[in-house]
């Protein structure tokens, strides 16, 4: 109960920066310590299933495989932590996907511009969702539901109903190639470089002021506002940067499967459910940037665990949908006692 | 955020504070019979207005129990998936024969409380934000639909059919279902103890509780009430599509478009505010815009895209309505 008393108003952010942010008792709500358990447990058992999995090589092919997801996850969790949802970034990755391969449609030299472009079209809708949300007061989880119907409505529309076009393989190279010959290691597959990248932006950027504002307004938008926060500002910021991670996310996707509306369906929902299993609460305040890619990390391995027992596509959804539940249970159950 | 709305929460008699969806309802009617006439056509014959209601219907039975749970300040994403489940449980227990039809309906209503049950207790007991609760939920009916079920299923009596294809005058079955449903859970929050809890429950949890509300209890029932609607709804898709669907309620987006429909309606999404009838007037606005695309052959992915633009619309509006209206409490109280 102290803890609770001590929590509103501005002194959370102080004890929530860095890795372990939020761990005030080591096991509450924002702890990382639960998913880092799970984590472990996982590999052990993905380990034991496939002993070849710790080797250098497959262990960066599940990374680069992982990536897109802990990237869109790092992205969530920024709008999460605000106290807001983002729905739209299936929709965008498959709106960048789409774009993409319409306007390379082939030709290597437009890699470049169009990356450059697909960046600053994620930036725009991250930005127009939050405007939207803080400017005109209208909740997040009504604005970026807008914004999906629209996304995916723009999408089908401009293309007539099927994608067109191709991806030039300058453009697939991020999403399935690296830098070969590296010793130890074979190939460092640039996957993992964005991704090193997008974790150590992340990271800093909650240990900046920018991040404890961000808490701030997560945790008590009005006691933020009264102590003179731009909340509306952190906000929509927030919300670029989840657009941004959207884009990212698309061009490294849209290097490993193929061009189609499937690209990025329904995750949303699963970049938001890696956030929460990362020991993040929705409504915001509490969690840290690395649980939250701990969490899409951990549920990227229980995915190729259940692959590797060859448990059904099907049927693992089902499995995915128990854990969840069983892990955020467990986390408010520890929070209360 | 709180104490803006403790003012107008006062006044609790008023439920729908926000109510402007009829008058967009009659602009969305004017606009587009009129757009329509231009193109040609009338959005305004027995056969245009009827599939808009028949539209209406599905949708609209699975709103009106999105409406209460979204008004005790939770929300429910598992109904998509509850909707395919009970579409194929009553298909298959039906399975074709006349004598099957009682029995399948309490079939469903059996399963889809249960799911509510799930939901409710996960969200009360173990203290699981409803968004997950339900997610997941969902994901374990989704995963159980993909693993047994590749395509339709089962099968429904041409007696069973009644339901989905006749009508009243001019009225579908379908339709009247739908103002049946809307007019018991309406009457309810309106004129019982439950629904009054309920209300107050979704205008603040806490207050509710130490006023001696079974917060709980309400809660429960509410999410029970909402899956028993999703289950309504999979029985009119099971009568109107002769046979079970799997994924008849994922591919409909009746999870999210329900929540639109609410929130058009006039509903806080953070609950406390909001009512029945501002969800029929929802659900009628999209059936509108739904028809008028119809009707002059419009893609059906730009519809898509106006509906998106619509519904945020929409709730810019109210939430500007409703820093006015407080400004001018505010105005009034200095």
């Amino acid at each position: 109960m102290s803890t609770e008393l001590a929590a509103p108003a501005g002194s959370a952010p102080a004890v929530t920066s860095g890795l372990g942010g939020g761990g005030r008792s080591g096991w509450g709500a924002g702890s990382i310590r639960p998913v880092l358990i799970i984590l472990v447990l996982l590999l052990i058992a993905v380990g034991i299933r496939q002993p070849d999995f710790y080797n250098p090589p497959v262990l960066l092919a599940f990374l680069k495989r992982a990536a897109p997801l802990i990237i869109l996850a790092a992205g969530q969790y920024f709008v999460i932590v605000a106290g807001d949802f983002d729905l739209s970034v299936g929709s965008l990755v498959t709106a960048e996907v789409v774009i993409a391969a319409r306007l390379i449609d082939g030709d290597p030299a437009a890699t470049w511009p169009v990356i450059a472009l697909l960046l600053g079209f994620g930036l725009l809708i991250g930005l127009v969702n939050g405007l939207v949300t803080t400017l005109l007061q209208v909740p997040s989880f009504i604005t970026t539901l807008g914004m999906y119907l629209v996304l995916v409505g723009a999408v089908y529309t401009w293309t007539g109903g099927s994608p067109r076009g191709a991806l030039s393989e300058e453009f697939r190279q991020f999403g399935r190639r690296g830098i070969d010959g590296v010793p130890v290691l074979g190939q460092l597959p640039y996957a993992v470089l964005v991704l090193a990248g997008v974790a150590v932006l992340a990271v800093l950027a909650m240990r900046s002021d920018f991040g404890k504002v961000l808490l701030a307004v997560g945790d008590n938008p009005r006691a933020a506002r009264v102590t003179g926060a731009r909340t509306a500002r952190v906000r929509t910021i927030a919300f670029g940067a989840s657009g941004l991670a959207a884009a990212v996310a698309a061009i490294l996707l849209g290097g490993f499967g193929g061009v189609s509306f499937q690209v990025g369906q329904g995750l949303e929902f699963t970049a938001i459910t890696a956030v929460v299993l990362g020991g993040v609460v929705l409504g915001g305040g509490r969690g840290s940037v690395a649980g939250a890619m701990l969490g899409a990390l951990t549920l990227q391995t229980l995915l190729t665990l259940l692959n590797l027992l060859g448990v059904s596509g099907a049927l693992s959804s089902a499995v995915q949908g128990l854990i969840i539940l069983a892990a955020v249970a467990v986390g408010t159950l520890r929070r209360r006692t | 955020m709180s104490t803006d709305t403790l003012r107008t929460r006062l006044r609790l008699p008023q439920l729908d504070a926000t109510n402007g969806v009829w008058p967009a309802l009659a602009l969305a009617l004017i606009v587009g019979g009129s757009l329509v006439a231009i193109d040609g056509g009338s959005l305004f014959t027995e056969s245009s207005m009827i599939s808009l209601l028949q539209r209406a219907a599905g949708l609209g039975i699975v709103a009106v129990g999105q409406t209460i749970a979204i008004l005790a300040g939770s929300l429910d994403l598992s109904v998509a998936y509850v909707i395919s489940l009970t579409s194929l449980v009553a298909a298959e227990t039906m399975a074709g024969s006349d004598g099957m039809v009682l029995p399948a309906i309490l079939a469903v209503l059996a399963v889809s409380a249960a799911i509510g049950l799930l939901n409710g207790l996960l969200i009360t007991k173990l203290r699981i934000n409803a968004f997950i609760a339900t997610l997941g939920v969902g994901l374990l009916v989704k995963g159980y639909l993909e693993q047994g079920y590749a395509g339709p299923a089962g099968s429904v009596p041409t007696s069973f059919q009644h339901l989905g294809y006749d009508r009243v005058g001019p009225v579908p079955l379908s339709f009247l279902l739908f103002a049946a449903v809307a007019a018991a859970v309406w009457f309810t929050l309106r004129s019982t103890r439950y629904g009054h809890h309920l209300i107050a429950t979704g205008g603040d949890l806490d207050v509710a509780r130490l006023s001696g509300v079974r917060t709980d209890r309400v809660l429960i029932r509410t999410h029970v009430i909402c899956s028993l609607c999703a289950g309504i709804a999979g029985l009119y898709l099971a009568s109107r599509l002769g046979a079970g669907a799997p994924r008849v309620g994922a591919e409909g987006g009746y999870d999210l478009e329900s929540i639109a429909a609410v929130v058009l309606g006039g509903t806080v999404l953070a609950g406390g505010r909001g009512g029945v009838t501002g969800t029929v007037g929802g659900v009628l606005l999209l059936a509108v815009i739904d028809g008028v695309f119809n009707q002059l052959e419009v893609d059906s992915f730009f519809k898509q895209m106006v509906r998106g633009v619509v519904i945020v619309a929409a709730v810019a509006v109210y939430a500007l309505r409703l820093r006015r209206t407080s400004d001018r409490r505010k105005a009034a109280v200095a």
